[in-house]
């Protein structure tokens, strides 16, 4: 399977490439890992004129904390953020996410960037922004700016950035003392998207009362989902509180509108995100206590 | 019609240069262009790993990389992986512990399996099943593999 013709650069500057982009329009694409955009090429499924390549930008592939953030470059490769031991430790939503995306090879190049403006409701990064407050910076035509997660993520497929912008950097806040995160995902083999994601961040006081709670989900609804009203339902509770936990765990479940598809059933998928906000919400809390 | 491409890259430790379309994936540039043939394509879909190669140091699917991306990479495929005459040691425990039956998938395996030998030279059977899971065999559901990919590990350390 050829991928149809097209025209390709690589220009060296952010600037060149949204000039690139701006100049040609719709018609024009961006090439980060490739590894959903070379699929949808060889299938038809796109047929852009020409193919901005940012592989070959310097500098889009830092990795570090600086003024309250962890800043990710949208060029990090999903393996990377699998090798680091600062996301291990500080960031582990993130970090158990990068080791459930695709397969090994498929991770060797896949971006930070690219699994987030891909817009795939069944990408992981996306549901793990959405607990953990994460922002978008992008540089486009009129400039830069930074778009919350929240807002982000508009339809199946589509994002907030418009054809001439280029996601630069993904980051989220470094977390507050007494912080944990979990990442879970059930796949049907190895290697696949989710039958369905959750991830979880939060924060506890002194005495495992939460003060603040994330949760986002994958592959149940047409863009990664905010499960803002079970998040609500945790706030000012005890981690361990089961009723508390139970009851953000069906909220959670009603916020999910999945399909029925060879994944598995609405009804199933349902009740997946019921039973791992649960489990998300005890392993975060555990790791928020220092255990693991 | 989008203009050909002048693209210079070091496969299997020799310069080699093409004039390709950007559309051009690297599995063909190999294959094709350059006759290194033992790289196979069995999905073309991105799931089976048959077409895997090192592209500078990290195993990835050629069939999903353009042949422009690789453009001043360095590329190493199965036939660079013995040293002349003698197999490395990954190519030798496949052998020994008979890693394949149709061999279809092999070429991919052993490039997988080299490249987590070099991240980590003494992996658990959990690593090795995830370090593999990229790479789907259709003959010898998994166990002699595995069994391989641990006596390779064995015998690099060994010479150590
Ligand atoms: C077999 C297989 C299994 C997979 N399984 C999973 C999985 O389980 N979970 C998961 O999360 N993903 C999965 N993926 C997708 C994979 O993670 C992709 O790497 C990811 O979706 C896209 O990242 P990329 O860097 O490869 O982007 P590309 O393929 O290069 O680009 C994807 C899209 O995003 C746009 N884009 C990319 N970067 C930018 C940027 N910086 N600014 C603006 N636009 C940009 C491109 O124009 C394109 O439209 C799988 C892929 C395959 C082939
Ligand atoms: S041919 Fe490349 S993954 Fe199957
Ligand atoms: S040996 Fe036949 S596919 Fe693996």
């Amino acid at each position: 399977m050829n991928p149809p013709e097209f025209e390709y650069v690589a220009p060296k500057t952010v600037q060149e490439a949204v000039d690139l982009l701006k100049v040609r329009g719709e018609w024009a694409k961006v090439l980060a890992g490739g590894q959903s955009l070379i699929p949808l090429l060889k299938l038809r499924l796109a047929s852009p004129a020409l193919l901005v390549d940012i592989g070959k930008v310097p500098g889009l592939d830092y990795l570090a904390e600086s003024d309250g953030h962890l800043r990710m470059g949208a060029m990090v490769r999903v393996a990377d953020l699998n090798r680091s031991a600062l996301l291990k430790k500080k960031y582990p939503a993130i970090h158990d996410a990068s080791g459930v995306i695709a397969d090994p090879l498929v991770r060797n190049l896949g971006t930070v960037g690219g699994n987030i403006s891909h817009g795939d409701p069944a990408n992981d990064l996306p549901a793990v922004m959405l607990a953990s407050e994460g922002e978008m910076a992008a540089t486009g035509s009129g400039g830069n700016r930074v778009i919350k997660a929240e807002d982000f993520f508009t339809d199946t497929f589509t994002t907030a950035l418009a054809h001439d912008e280029i996601l630069t950097e993904v980051r989220v806040p470094v977390p507050l003392p007494r912080s944990g995160g979990a990442y879970l995902k059930v796949e049907q083999k190895v290697g696949d998207f989710a039958s369905a994601g959750v991830a979880v961040q939060l924060s506890v006081d002194r005495a495992s009362m939460c003060t603040k709670v994330g949760i986002g989900l994958t592959a149940v609804g047409p863009t990664a989902v905010k499960a803002k009203k079970a998040e609500e339902a945790m706030l000012g509770k005890q981690v361990t509180d089961r009723v508390a936990v139970a009851e953000a765990a069906a909220l959670a479940a009603d916020a999910a509108t999945p399909t029925s598809d060879i994944r598995g059933t609405a009804e199933y998928k349902k009740r997946l995100v019921r039973l791992l906000v649960a489990r998300g919400l005890k392993r975060a809390s555990e790791r928020a206590g220092g255990k693991e | 019609m989008a203009g050909k491409i002048h693209i210079s890259l070091t496969v299997n430790g020799k310069e080699r240069e093409a004039n390709v379309q950007p559309r051009r994936l690297l599995v063909h540039l190999l294959r094709e262009d350059l006759g290194l043939t033992g790289t196979h394509v069995g999905c073309d879909t991105t799931h089976c790993g048959a077409c895997t190669v090192m592209l500078n140091g990290k195993a990835v699917k050629s069939c999903t990389v353009l042949a422009v991306q690789a453009d001043g990479a360095e590329v190493l495929t199965v036939e660079g992986l013995a040293e002349g005459e003698e197999l490395s040691a990954v190519q030798r425990a496949f052998i020994a512990k008979h890693g394949l039956q149709c061999g279809y998938c092999t070429p991919g395996m052993l490039i997988a399996a080299h490249a987590l030998l070099q991240n980590n030279p003494d992996p658990t059977d959990e690593e090795i099943r995830d370090g593999i899971s990229g790479n789907l065999c259709r003959c010898t559901g998994y166990t002699k593999i595995i069994d391989s990919v641990r006596y390779a590990a064995k015998i690099k350390n060994a010479h150590k």
